[in-house]
């Protein structure tokens, strides 16, 4: 299975295994990572599972939705060019070793 | 209360009431027999089927092509029965129709829009709390539950100062009336009238202050999102699920609060854990208690055949609760993982006011545990009896300033 690391706000990092499937924000859930609150559970409503894909990966993502672009608008964080919501993001095989940095905060 | 097995569905027959007075005063013991009892149980009392673990209730919540909206989210099949008001354009409603008329809502309650009130909304939570530490003995319900959301989301919508006294009991009417046809939702619906009378009236453009939600709403219609005899409705969705369901969701944190001092003292020690403490709350009371879905064709359930154009009760505060899904289901932790409860609902249909919820709730007690050492109760709370909300009438307490 894909294999995706976070890097939180202070520089430590975990690197997490994903089961089939699932979203970034799902996988970081299931491992009760620090970071990610998905307040909505993963409905694209409420902006705190934002992160920032890492230059190299972002061109490899799905592109942004319409509802993912309003939402990003209100994140707690700084919107940055790289910014997503991590329940938007499927693992698929191909995003093996996707690395997604974590802002300070989420709300 | 029996769980006899039926042979012919192979789904058990309960002669549970979730509706009846004693199952309201402690719904507990009943939510775990409907959990036990299997995945789909059929409740004869009110010919419908019911889910109540966290595995079926959210696969029906995610399904609305199957389990619709479009014929009442209460026990009354729009199919079959006049509704008791016009229906709803986004919660008694399916895609495409639903899309278009939650794009709207979503818009005017996104956290853009949370990120701009929130200081205002901060502020009133701060002035709430001065004039508790004033009284110092008071009632949780009427003077923080009610009395906080009703110092803001009246202005956040831009209503009028006068009429509204109505808003929480027209909100009562509306969550009374998704119970079948008891005395609750009877006596609910006759008095009605007036509740309804103002609220029609609150909802046209005119009597809506410019730079409020409701205000947002009709200028939804000038930009073609929606038509202008949609707007109104639109507005009325606020007033109906916008003030009772926060007022409580304040109830049940500060409950919560008060009757587990050890995380109260949690909370005041790291007030970064007010906005999940409000969440918790949610969960362990889930004040929003159940909503109906219809299906739409015939369709198996975890093993169960439900055939087309049946009612399907989702106990959401049962899955809240469900053992499979949660460490220590019963017990109020605010430094629990709540993401994935389905207190807000879950899929298309979620609260679309669920950023509005959590930041009230979060202020409120950001500003409570900041100023208030030790909160007490000093009289037997009472419940107020609602078909779908659950909720105290009244919550005497005595607090001591920090």
């Amino acid at each position: 299975m894909p294999a995706i690391t976070f890097i939180h706000s202070d520089g430590k990092s975990d690197r997490i295994e994903t089961s089939g499937g699932e979203s970034a924000m799902q996988a970081a859930t299931r491992h009760g990572l620090d970071g990610i609150l998905a307040e909505c559970g993963g409905n694209a409503m409420c902006a705190t599972c934002h992160v920032y894909v890492d230059e190299i990966w972002l061109a490899r993502l799905p592109a942004v939705t319409d509802d993912e672009d309003a939402l990003l608008d209100g994140t707690a964080a700084e919107r940055l060019p790289n910014s997503r919501l991590s329940c938007q993001i499927q693992i698929t095989p191909e995003l093996d070793g996707l690395v997604l940095r974590l802002p300070e905060r989420q709300v | 209360m029996s769980a006899a097995g039926s042979a012919a569905s192979g789904v058990p027959h309960l002669d549970v009431d979730p509706f009846d007075m004693k199952f309201f005063a402690d719904p507990y013991p009943t939510h775990q027999l409907l959990r036990e009892a299997g995945p789909v149980v059929y409740l004869d009392k009110w010919k419908v089927y019911g889910v109540a673990r966290y595995a079926e209730v959210h696969a029906v919540l995610n399904d609305p092509a199957t389990f619709c909206s479009s014929r009442g989210v209460g026990l009354s099949d729009f199919k079959k029965e006049t509704p008791w008001r016009p229906p709803s354009l986004i919660l008694e409603a399916d895609p495409p129709a639903h899309t278009r008329t939650r794009a709207v809502l979503s818009k005017v309650l996104s956290p853009t829009v949370m990120k701009q009130v929130r200081d205002r909304f901060a502020a009133a939570a701060e002035e709430r709390v001065d004039a508790l530490i004033d009284k110092r003995s008071f009632d949780a319900i009427t003077d923080l539950a009610e009395a906080y959301p009703l110092s803001i989301f009246p202005d956040a919508l831009g209503l009028k100062a006068e009429g509204r006294e109505h808003l929480i009991p027209y909100a009562s009417v509306v969550f009374n009336a998704f119970g079948p046809p008891n005395q609750l939702r009877q006596e609910a619906i006759e008095r009605s009238m007036p509740h309804q009378a103002y609220v029609a009236e609150q909802c046209q453009r005119e009597n809506l202050a410019p730079g409020g939600f409701g205000a947002c709403i009709h200028a939804q219609a000038d930009e073609g999102a929606i038509t202008a005899t949609e707007a109104p409705l639109l507005v009325r969705s606020l007033l109906s699920a916008g003030l009772d369901t926060t007022v409580n969701g304040i109830g049940a944190a500060v409950y919560c609060l008060a009757r587990f001092p050890d995380q109260w003292q949690r909370l005041r020690g790291d007030l970064s854990l007010a906005r999940g403490a409000f969440e918790e709350a949610v969960r362990f009371e889930s004040p929003v208690q159940t909503f109906f879905r219809t299906t739409t064709r015939e369709v198996e359930l975890s093993g169960a055949r439900i055939g087309e154009g049946e009612k399907v009760l989702m106990f959401l505060a049962a899955a809240n609760r469900d053992p499979r899904r949660w460490d220590q289901p019963d017990s109020y932790d605010i430094t629990r993982r709540t993401s994935g409860h389905v207190g807000f609902g879950s899929g298309i249909h979620m609260c679309v006011g669920q950023l509005v919820a959590r930041l009230e709730g979060e202020v409120m007690l950001t500003a409570l545990a900041r100023r208030i050492a030790k909160i007490e109760i000093t009289g037997e709370p009472k419940r107020r009896f609602n078909n779908t909300l659950r909720g105290l009438d009244s919550l005497p307490v005595t607090i001591t300033p920090a």
